[in-house]
């Protein structure tokens, strides 16, 4: 595992990928510490909140290439022929492509440090400062476990770093999106509806398995009319709930009202179990397929 | 060594290995022979974990491939069709990186990686980022990675596609040494390469197995057949007369060739060279003039297309079957 571990890291750092992740994230903040900080306010848990849309670039960058690449030049069959379970393998790879998401915020930890030093700001909290560091880092684990799900599923890196960009930016604008779902129960059923439909279409893409597809369609259409049928009471406003669960950027909105939000830090730990678990999912059916 | 049974593998509709079962004994070179989508690369990418069968047993050393793949890897070294090279690694920082993938303990780390790059020839290269190498040298680089972790089995699907005819000869012979002391399963659907450098033929057709066995047996086993092609001046009706009642001769079959002359096929059980004698007096008894006298005897090729053709298949194949297969310069005798 910890030669897996190396060569990913090795080559995040041979490339320009997390040069570029890691260029983004510093020149960010130092744009938002200088407006807000240096400028007088000493809250820096704002500056990362300011900061969560970055991951919607960088997760993307520093994940496409992780499953995709070695897919594309055919590396993917020595990873299978090795003596090592595929949940090693993509252990030794996710922990690599968090040490690279960490290196710039690792940076951004002095920042707090060094605020109170310059004093220019008053002083800042550092037990808030540090709290939403852990919950900012926390966030770029889940989420750099969901690039990682979305960079095993495709052939490129290209298309990987698409796919996750728009799944991250559909999952950034969660809420406000829902908020256009009127709270009646039949719009809720409606979106239901939309949600089971692109889902079908999506797997039928994926698996290129038309009957599947639209049999589990069908299925779902049919499960859900079956429940407004007997439980019409329960679907107002239910679309928006679930969505809620979804959202996971808002999942660190507390950590910017200096709260430690530890249900927030367990949501994004079982985020990042499930997608690496699906992952390892992923890489073992590809035995089946390819 | 390896033991396949019943080995079975579909894509969706498509059969690409249909009940195939072979041995693969300890100590010899082996080569899995067939046309461009018999499945040989299927059966490799089973062999070595890479792919899930759909039905049947592989098991190596003892350990079932699909039920304990960790033991059952730690025997084998693969070269796919196409090296899995990391191009932005230099090629020591590939081996090395191989090598502790598989385990190799630090202890030995040095010897084995050294030993690797001499045997297959690419120490001199070793500081070298594989994407500025040649096709011949990715080709020995994935070799390497294959010798990594000292496996008892060697599996190289195509070793020896796309390299320049230089590279070719030598890669067989680095074949033919690693076969002294490792048992080495190669794919290729180029007869003379077989037959230069293999102990050991597997032949698949269209999935299945069509026959086993050293590339003499497959000879001998078609070697009863000797085909017998003449040219004579006569009527058909005397050279059957003439020929037919000849010890040994099965079948006389006749053609009319250019300037009157009786092109004449003899099908034979015996393959002595009392044979063409028989032949050639039973002719000269009946005073028919004998203008051209060809024994043909099976070679490998021979045995192969006969078996290819023995076994037809309705079913059309994916698009790789469509492709045909290259002649070696395998002989005629």
């Amino acid at each position: 595992m910890s030669a897996i571990y190396e060569r990913e890291l090795d080559s995040q750092l041979n490339g320009l990928t997390g040069y570029v992740y890691g260029a983004l994230m510093l020149l960010f903040a130092g744009i938002y510490v200088m407006v807000s900080n240096l400028a007088g306010s000493p809250d820096f848990t704002n500056v990362l909140y300011s900061m969560t849309f970055l991951y919607l670039i960088g997760i993307p960058l520093l994940t496409m290439r992780s499953v995709a690449e070695e897919r594309h030049q055919k590396t993917d069959q020595l990873l299978y022929s090795l003596p090592l379970s595929m949940t090693k393998i993509v252990l030794g790879k996710y922990l690599a492509l968090v040490t690279v998401m960490v290196m710039p915020i690792a940076v951004m930890a002095l920042y707090p440090l060094v605020l109170n030093a310059l004093a220019t700001a008053g002083s800042v909290s550092l037990k808030s400062a540090y709290g939403a560091l852990t919950g900012y880092i926390f966030l770029g684990m889940a989420l750099t476990a969901v690039g990682l799900y979305i960079s095993s599923l495709m052939d490129s890196p290209a298309l990987a770093a698409g796919a996750c960009f728009i799944v991250l930016l559909l999952a950034y604008f969660l809420t406000p999106l829902s908020e256009y779902i009127p709270s009646s129960g039949l719009a809720s059923l409606a979106a239901f509806a939309l949600a089971a439909a692109v889902f079908a279409l999506i797997l039928w893409r994926a698996t290129g398995n038309r009957a599947v597809a639209l049999g589990l369609w069908l299925a779902l259409e049919g499960a859900l009319g079956i429940c407004y049928a007997l439980w019409p009471g329960q679907f107002p406003g239910l679309f928006a709930e679930i969505a809620g669960w979804l959202a996971i950027f808002d999942r660190f909105d507390n950590f910017a009202y200096d709260i430690f939000d530890v249900r927030a830090l367990v949501y994004f730990a079982s985020v990042t179990a499930v997608f690496l678990f699906l992952t390892v999912q992923a890489m073992e059916r590809r035995r089946w397929a390819a | 060594m390896i033991e396949v049974s019943h080995l079975t593998k579909r894509y969706g509709d498509r059969t690409a290995v249909e009940d195939l079962t072979f041995t693969v004994e300890k100590g010899f070179v082996y080569g899995f022979l067939g046309p461009n989508g018999a499945g040989k690369t299927t059966t490799m990418n089973i062999l070595t974990g890479c792919l899930a069968a759909t039905e049947g047993q592989v098991t190596i050393g003892g350990y079932d491939i699909f039920d304990q793949p960790i033991q059952a890897k730690r025997l084998v070294g693969y070269l796919p069709e196409q090296p899995p090279v990391y191009m932005g690694m230099t090629v020591e920082e590939y081996l090395s990186f191989v090598a502790r993938a598989k385990g190799v303990p630090l202890r030995e780390l040095e010897g084995q990686l050294a030993e690797a790059q001499r045997v297959t020839g690419v120490a001199d290269v070793a500081g070298r980022l594989i994407r500025n190498l040649s096709k011949g040298y990715r080709q020995r680089v994935g070799i390497a990675q294959a010798l990594l972790g000292q496996p008892q089995v060697i599996i190289l699907d195509e070793p020896t596609v796309g390299l320049d005819p230089l590279q070719i000869v030598e890669i067989r012979q680095l074949i033919r040494r690693l076969g002294r002391e490792r048992t080495v399963i190669l794919s290729s659907h180029i007869l003379s390469e077989v037959q230069t450098v293999c102990d050991r033929v597997i032949m698949v057709h269209r999935g299945r197995l069509v026959a086993q066995g050293t590339p003499g047996d497959l000879e001998r086993q078609f070697a009863g057949k000797v085909t017998y092609r003449l040219s004579v001046k006569a009527a058909p009706g005397e050279v059957h007369q003439a020929l037919e009642p000849v010890d040994g001769v099965t079948a006389v079959t006749t053609a009319p060739g250019a300037d009157g002359r009786l092109e004449v096929e003899v099908s034979a059980s015996d393959k002595g060279p009392a044979m063409d004698e028989r032949i050639s007096f039973a002719l000269s008894d009946m005073r028919i003039p004998v203008l051209r006298l060809e024994r043909e005897q099976a070679s490998l090729e021979d045995v192969f297309l006969a078996l290819a053709q023995e076994k037809p298949d309705p079913e059309k194949g994916g698009p790789k079957a469509r492709r045909g297969w290259r002649m070696g310069r395998g002989g005629r005798a």
